[in-house]
């Protein structure tokens, strides 16, 4: 597909000039690019993240993911990485085990809102009082994305979704839980932060986040989780172009971005990453 | 090309470039508005997918802010080891900047 | 090697220690807490981790990630723990995992539980239900050792006698050498294209979607093999027998014995034991009844294994339950049942009856 416009400049090819790649298509421990989610989904844009640290950190070869149920499930087979595909909900006792076997490597999980927060709500928890020394990684979007955008615990109040649809209702539905506040009195939580994926400040301070994570786990400080917001245009029903302020808006709201412990210190809320 | 000097052209310091995979662009547009100068816009025209994808105009910074938000890994960036000037149609109606990113 | 007096528990977690195992976790209930209480003992010692977890379902996705880097490693709980356990169960079997269970049961009830299973899809686990300590330690070495042979879960099905009776019993001496798992995720194939997958859902790397039929399928033919070559069996005096008596597991030891009683008095009683319960020996508890009048099916719970013995048979002789529900006020399954007296009792009666029908 070309453009007739005279002012389009050609991006099909490599730059003629002089010039130097500053960032690539795709993270290099993708095995393909090419991937089914939605158009406008976070999650492949925090799945980047997460893979780019790993092999900027010198683990590639020294990692292993334990992948949960949701729509990021589709990744297992993508990323190349060392992989145990854990149940809906499990993936923090399977990091557990996995690490008390083999505690020189870097262990992470990769999880939605509805795996964590939802089904496997006590996993975490127990994972981080345990100060297991593994990160879990939270592609929290408040839908069950993967059904087709049902509410979790992480639901925002008054946001819409196949079982609020006259928003989320405090008297009737209940509140919605924040992870990462949660596990913030946990002895054993050396690093947690919530980032988001909504712009690209938000980007570039949530991959900062991810590299502190594992680097307290590198460190064997204990146990860390990044939360990562995520915009699921299709499980919000709004147009992919509005997925970024509906995040900032809604999700935001109650799930404010920043460092929250840092070093096993909580730290402010809110501060920035 | 008769019509050119019809429209507003200026010349615009573009410090870098992209290369665009428009088979994988889905047209979700999360690209457009992360661009701090405002150099890209959605196509006219359609990818074999049905989905619009970005053009790119004069004035890339090669930032990367565009790629870091895509989420099919359609964008590479590249930056020019000197600076050029490139003709522009309405460039100067381009973005304030506000939106800069270092990476 | 040496007899050393254990009980059962101890002498469980001594034998998989002995056979390499380096993880466990589970969640006290009993009969099974002195299991894991073993465990805990003994693991810390040889470098290896228990953990008390905080649910059985935590217990078996701890187990499942231990697993899944290839070391031997366990899990166990009475019924009630493995029915929370089951999504895990049934997944962990397909995720190809030589994962070995526990199961000191509350009784005999745990029967269709442990070799149906209560979790979702076709899923097979073999099942060993020792008669006495000293077989608990033979067949968790077998365990181990099948486990890792075809990749699938083993239970061993014991009770509130086996965990708590002490006997004498011997280990083998020979070290435990670990098996090379190729399979086993250490992280060290990241970034070179070919990275591992440890996946219940068949899920290929290089690949967006999951193929079920064929995987499913795959596992189908793994567990006719099984089927076909993992039966294990014990049987005595059936040759002229005109009433076989079968049990299973501890209740077996009781009936074992009043057999060999009543053969000493020259009543013509055979008895007949599945070591497995899965897969189901069939065939040999087939030619073990082939001659006699009666088949007596003496479980302590509403009847059970009696379908596995009847599809056994097939029709070719009658087969009768004489045991039932026993238990004991705790509910733990020490019932009256595990008696000789009772016990001979109902097999005197079952071969009256033989008589009278004749
Ligand atoms: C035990 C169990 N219950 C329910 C499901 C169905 N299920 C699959 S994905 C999913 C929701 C996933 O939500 P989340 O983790 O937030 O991921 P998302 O799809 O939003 O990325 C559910 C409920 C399941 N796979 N297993
Ligand atoms: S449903 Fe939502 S989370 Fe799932 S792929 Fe689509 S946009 Fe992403
Ligand atoms: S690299 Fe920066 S300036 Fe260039 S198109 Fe992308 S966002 Fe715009
Ligand atoms: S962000 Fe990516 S997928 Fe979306 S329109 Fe831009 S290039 Fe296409
Ligand atoms: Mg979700």
């Amino acid at each position: 597909m070309s453009s007739d416009r005279l002012d389009v400049l050609d991006t099909h090819g490599r730059p003629t000039r002089v010039s130097t790649r500053v960032g690539e298509f795709e993270p290099k421990l993708l095995l393909d690019g090419e991937h089914d989610l939605c158009p406008g989904c976070g999650e492949p844009v925090a799945i980047r993240l997460l893979l780019e640290v790993i092999e900027e950190l010198g683990y590639a070869q020294d990692s292993i993911g334990v992948i949960g149920i949701g729509c990021y499930t589709a990744f297992t087979g993508l990323i190349d990485v060392d992989l145990i595909q854990a149940l809906h909900g499990r993936a923090p006792s399977v990091a557990t085990g996995a690490k008390r076997m083999r505690p020189d490597k870097l262990l992470f999980t990769l999880q939605g809102d509805g795996d964590m927060v939802n089904e496997g709500l006590q996993e975490v928890i127990h994972t981080a009082a345990r100060g297991e020394s593994v990160t879990c990684v939270l592609l929290n979007n408040g839908v069950f994305g993967e059904t087709g955008g049902h509410m979790t615990a992480t639901t925002a109040l008054g946001q819409r979704t196949k079982t609020s649809l006259e928003g989320r209702d405090a008297d009737y539905h209940g509140y919605p839980i924040p992870i990462a506040e949660l596990l913030v009195p946990l002895g054993g939580v050396s690093y947690v932060a919530r980032g988001s994926v909504a712009d690209a400040k938000s980007v570039v301070r949530t991959k900062a986040m991810l590299r502190k994570a594992f680097e307290a786990q590198i460190a064997g400080e204990g146990f860390s989780l990044v939360e990562i917001l995520t915009m699921c245009p299709t499980g919000w029903f709004i147009p992919t172009a509005d997925g970024p302020g509906y995040l900032d808006e809604v999700l935001g709201e109650v799930h404010a971005a920043g460092e929250l412990v840092v070093g096993g210190k909580p730290v402010g809320k809110g501060a920035s990453g | 090309m008769a019509h050119r000097g019809c429209r507003a052209m200026t010349l615009v310091e573009t410090r870098g470039t992209i290369r665009i995979d428009s088979e994988r662009c889905k047209g979700c547009e999360l690209c457009i508005p992360a661009c701090p100068p405002r150099v890209l816009r959605m196509s006219e025209g359609r990818n074999t997918r049905g989905a619009r994808v970005p053009e790119l105009l004069a004035g890339c910074t090669g930032c990367s802010a565009c790629l870091l938000v895509c989420p099919d890994f359609c964008i590479e960036v590249y930056q020019y080891a000197e600076p050029v000037m490139l003709e522009a149609v309405n460039a100067s109606e381009s973005g304030s900047g506000d939106n800069e990113v270092t990476a | 090697m040496t007899r050393t007096l254990m009980e059962g528990s101890e002498a469980i977690a001594t034998a998989a220690v002995a056979a390499g195992c380096r993880f466990f976790a589970g969640y006290p209930m009993t009969p099974f807490t002195e299991v894991l209480e073993n465990f805990g003992k003994r693991l810390p010692a040889v470098g290896g981790v228990c953990i008390n977890a905080e649910s059985e379902i935590e217990a078996i996705g701890m187990t499942w990630g231990a697993l899944a880097t290839g070391a031997r490693a366990a899990t166990g709980s009475t019924g009630q723990g493995l029915a929370l356990m089951q999504e895990s169960l049934s997944e962990i079997t397909r995720a190809e995992l030589p994962l070995v269970v526990f199961h000191m049961a509350r009784g005999q009830g745990d029967y269709y539980q442990a070799t149906r299973g209560g979790g979702h899809g076709d899923y097979r686990h073999i099942v060993y239900a020792p008669i006495d300590v000293r077989e608990a330690v033979e067949l968790t070495e077998l365990a181990f050792d099948r486990a890792d042979h075809w990749r699938n879960p083993v239970q061993i099905y014991g009770d509130y006698l086996l965990a708590h009776t002490s006997e004498g019993v011997e280990f083998t001496a020979d070290p435990f050498v670990p098996v090379a798992k190729d399979w086993a995720v250490d992280g060290s194939l990241g970034g070179s294209g070919r990275s591992r997958n440890i996946n219940p859902i068949g899920m290929q790397k290089g690949s967006k979607s999951i193929d079920p039929e064929s995987f499913w399928k795959r596992l189908q033919v793994k567990h006719d093999q099984i089927e076909a070559s993992e039966a294990r069996f014990e049987s005595e005096s059936t040759e002229d027998a005109e009433l076989l008596v079968v049990a299973f597991g501890s209740v077996a030891r009781f009936v074992r014995h009043v057999v060999r009683e009543l053969r000493s008095e020259g009543r013509k009683v055979g008895y007949a034991r599945p070591i497995s319960l899965w897969p189901f020996p069939a065939e040999a508890l087939a030619a073990a009844a082939r001659g006699t009048q009666r088949v007596a099916v003496l479980e302590q719970n509403a009847g059970q294994m009696i379908d596995d013995v009847r599809l056994s048979v097939l029709g070719s002789v009658p087969v009768v339950g004489i045991g039932g529900i026993s238990s004991d006020s705790a509910g733990f399954g020490m019932g009256p049942l595990l008696d000789t007296r009772v016990i001979r009792g109902r097999i005197e009666s079952a071969l009256e009856n033989l008589e009278v029908s004749t």
